[in-house]
């Protein structure tokens, strides 16, 4: 069979798996979808405590729900091979003739399809509960942004992934390190770029992650009412960073995995 | 790659389905600390055969075959499957090998035996109907029929590493590795999966098994030829019977004693003792000491000393097993 089919099957099966766990564990699902409602309700309160336009609570929605994405990718993807060397399923598919990309695509698979029911959900509450209105006049815009989005994050995922395969706790240590500061620097809750009261040095450290962009196009088109012509600034950028980094990954994996494999580190446990 | 060398690379490992030549790994544990956990070990696996790499733990038999299935590098050497160089040609490996290893549950547990099987026959591009087949085949190969809807969390130790079996087995591999794959099992599980092996490689399949293990009866029913390891350094090959004509010349004695303080250094320092190892037995408070001994003569020396000692409750001669190879070799047991 060729080579390319292995590897596409590879990937829905590993997507069909995650589907699957995460289906039949609905409970956790809840708990994603209404645990963060809490720190989403809280800052849309504060806003309008402080009388902010009402577009801020839009705002605060779409931050709010691509948390999850990046909360995702960073411990559903990256981290996911520390935990499947653990319990030994690293060693299989290393000893399978699949790219190790597929593996992780068919992880951003399962978990995007799991994900935007998430989403769903986010969004339900908060039109239900705060009043939060959309204005999608350009659903194409919405849908392309949200792609490229999502490519990008997940491509990043796949550059973490490749520390795992050499270390262990040292990549869990700098997970964590990567949790806030891109909370903070992406603007998750407010805008960064443009934004008077952001000093210029940190409007540009978020201008080098892809969540920043993503995060921007989509509050012109979800909550602002604007179309495609007037993110184009967004989309070239996010093509920029998913192509960047997708090839980054094929080739960091690579390096990472040969540098394991010297080591002795690439199915080591207790790291 | 030319066809005509291509072909003649072909022939050349027809009938070697792996060959190791003075393979070496060497493990850098800090700035100052190295292991030399393989150290220039050759030896080949034909079609067809079950070959055994028999030795106690942290022998390296491990650590080859990690090398043989391309997860580790070898820091000195080359190693080829099937034809193919592990280092340079890992891709093509990797289409015609699989590895399972002992005391592992790989797998989903959220999810049913069936549809691990299904995932893991998906790593190997299996189409649908054909995967199926396989699953079917399997199962009943390892009698899990009964637990294929059976979420994995839920299954035994046992019918787990069933189940690790049956996903070694998923892509009909031509080269399959077991390390220790019988670790831990009960009885029945443990004969159910030295079956498999036997049958895996009879009637001419061409299939051959490389199969680590430290049970020396293991290794006796179900290999064709045995490698013994000791601290990275081959020190016997051969078929059981030309391993045990080894120590045909040597007397084989079972004694059994009771505890004796000190411990059994002594046995090392009597004259006509190759090596010994000893068993506690729990159920009788016994230990069951095994001595090789070069010349039956040593027999009073060892008798004089033990029981000068301790108790002696029974003396008995015995055929020679693998484990009296060892013993002669290396001086003492796998403990």
């Amino acid at each position: 069979m060729h080579e390319f089919q292995v590897n596409v099957r590879a990937a829905i099966a590993r997507a069909r798996v995650r589907i699957k766990g995460t289906i039949q564990d609905p409970a956790w699902m809840i708990a994603e979808m209404i645990i963060p409602m809490f720190s989403i309700g809280g800052f849309i309160l504060l806003y309008r405590a402080l009388g902010a336009p009402a577009s801020y609570s839009g705002f605060v929605i779409v931050g709010g729900t691509m948390i999850a994405f990046w909360t995702n990718v960073l411990w559903g993807m990256a981290a996911q091979f520390y935990w499947e060397k653990e319990v030994g399923n690293l060693e299989i598919y290393f000893v399978a003739p699949i790219s190790r990309m597929a593996i992780l695509l068919g992880m951003a698979l399962g978990s995007i399809v799991t994900m935007v029911l998430r989403v769903f959900g986010i969004v339900l509450f908060g039109i239900l509960l705060f009043n939060v209105s959309l204005n999608i006049v350009d659903p194409i815009a919405v849908a392309i942004i949200f792609t490229l989005t999502l490519a990008s994050l997940y491509s990043l995922g796949m550059v973490f992934s490749s520390l795992y395969l050499l270390w262990g706790r040292e990549a869990w240590k700098l997970n964590e390190l990567l949790v806030e500061p891109i909370y903070f620097l992406s603007g998750f809750f407010f805008q960064i770029r443009g934004n008077v009261v952001v000093p210029l040095v940190l409007q540009f450290a978020s201008s080098l992650i892809p969540m920043t962009f993503g995060l921007d196009g989509l509050r012109k088109v979800l909550i602002l009412g604007q179309g495609l012509q007037s993110v184009l600034l967004e989309v070239s950028v996010l093509i920029a960073f998913s192509i960047a980094l997708f090839v980054a990954a094929h080739y960091v994996l690579g390096y990472m995995e040969n540098l394991a494999k010297k080591e002795g580190r690439l199915t080591l446990r207790w790291q | 790659m030319s066809n005509s060398v291509e072909q003649q690379k072909r022939k050349v490992f027809d009938l070697k389905t792996i060959e190791v030549e003075n393979v070496s790994r060497i493990f850098r544990i800090s700035s100052e600390k190295e292991i030399l956990a393989l150290d220039d070990v050759s030896l080949h696996v034909k079609e067809g055969e079950v070959f055994g790499l028999l030795g106690p733990n942290g022998a390296g038999k491990t650590t080859l075959i990690k090398i043989l299935a391309t997860l580790l590098l070898p820091s000195k050497g080359r190693a080829f499957v099937a034809g193919h160089d592990v280092v340079k040609e890992p891709a093509k490996v990797r289409r015609v090998i699989n590895l399972v290893s002992g005391g592992e549950t790989p797998g989903y547990g959220s999810i049913t035996t069936r549809e691990n099987l299904w995932f893991f026959s998906q790593l190997y591009g299996l189409p649908k109907g054909e995967s199926m087949k396989r699953i079917a085949k399997l199962s009943e190969d390892l009698a899990l029929q009964e637990y294929l809807n059976t979420r994995t969390h839920k299954l035994s130790t046992g019918y787990r590493q069933r189940l690790n079996l049956a996903r070694g087995l998923i892509n009909d591999p031509k080269v399959l590795f077991l390390d220790e794959p019988t670790l831990g099992l009960d009885v029945i599980t443990a004969k159910r999966i030295r079956e498999i092996v036997r049958n895996r490689v009879k009637n001419g399949s061409g299939n051959s098994i490389l199969i680590t293990t430290h049970y020396m009866v293991e290794a006796d029913q179900i290999c064709d030829r045995i490698a013994i390891i000791d601290r990275g350094r081959m020190i016997a090959l051969g078929t059981p019977a030309e391993l045990k004509k080894m120590v045909s010349k040597q007397t084989i004695v079972s004694i059994e004693t009771q505890p004796i303080d000190g411990g059994m250094d002594f046995m090392s320092s009597i004259a006509g003792v190759n090596g010994y190892s000893q068993t506690d037995e729990p159920s009788t408070g016994r230990i069951k000491l095994k001595v090789v001994l070069n010349e039956e003569g040593a027999l009073q020396n060892v008798i004089h000393a033990v029981s000068a000692r301790g108790r002696i409750f029974e003396i008995a001669k015995s055929e020679p097993t693998l484990e009296d190879v060892y013993i002669a070799l290396v001086g003492k047991g796998f403990e």
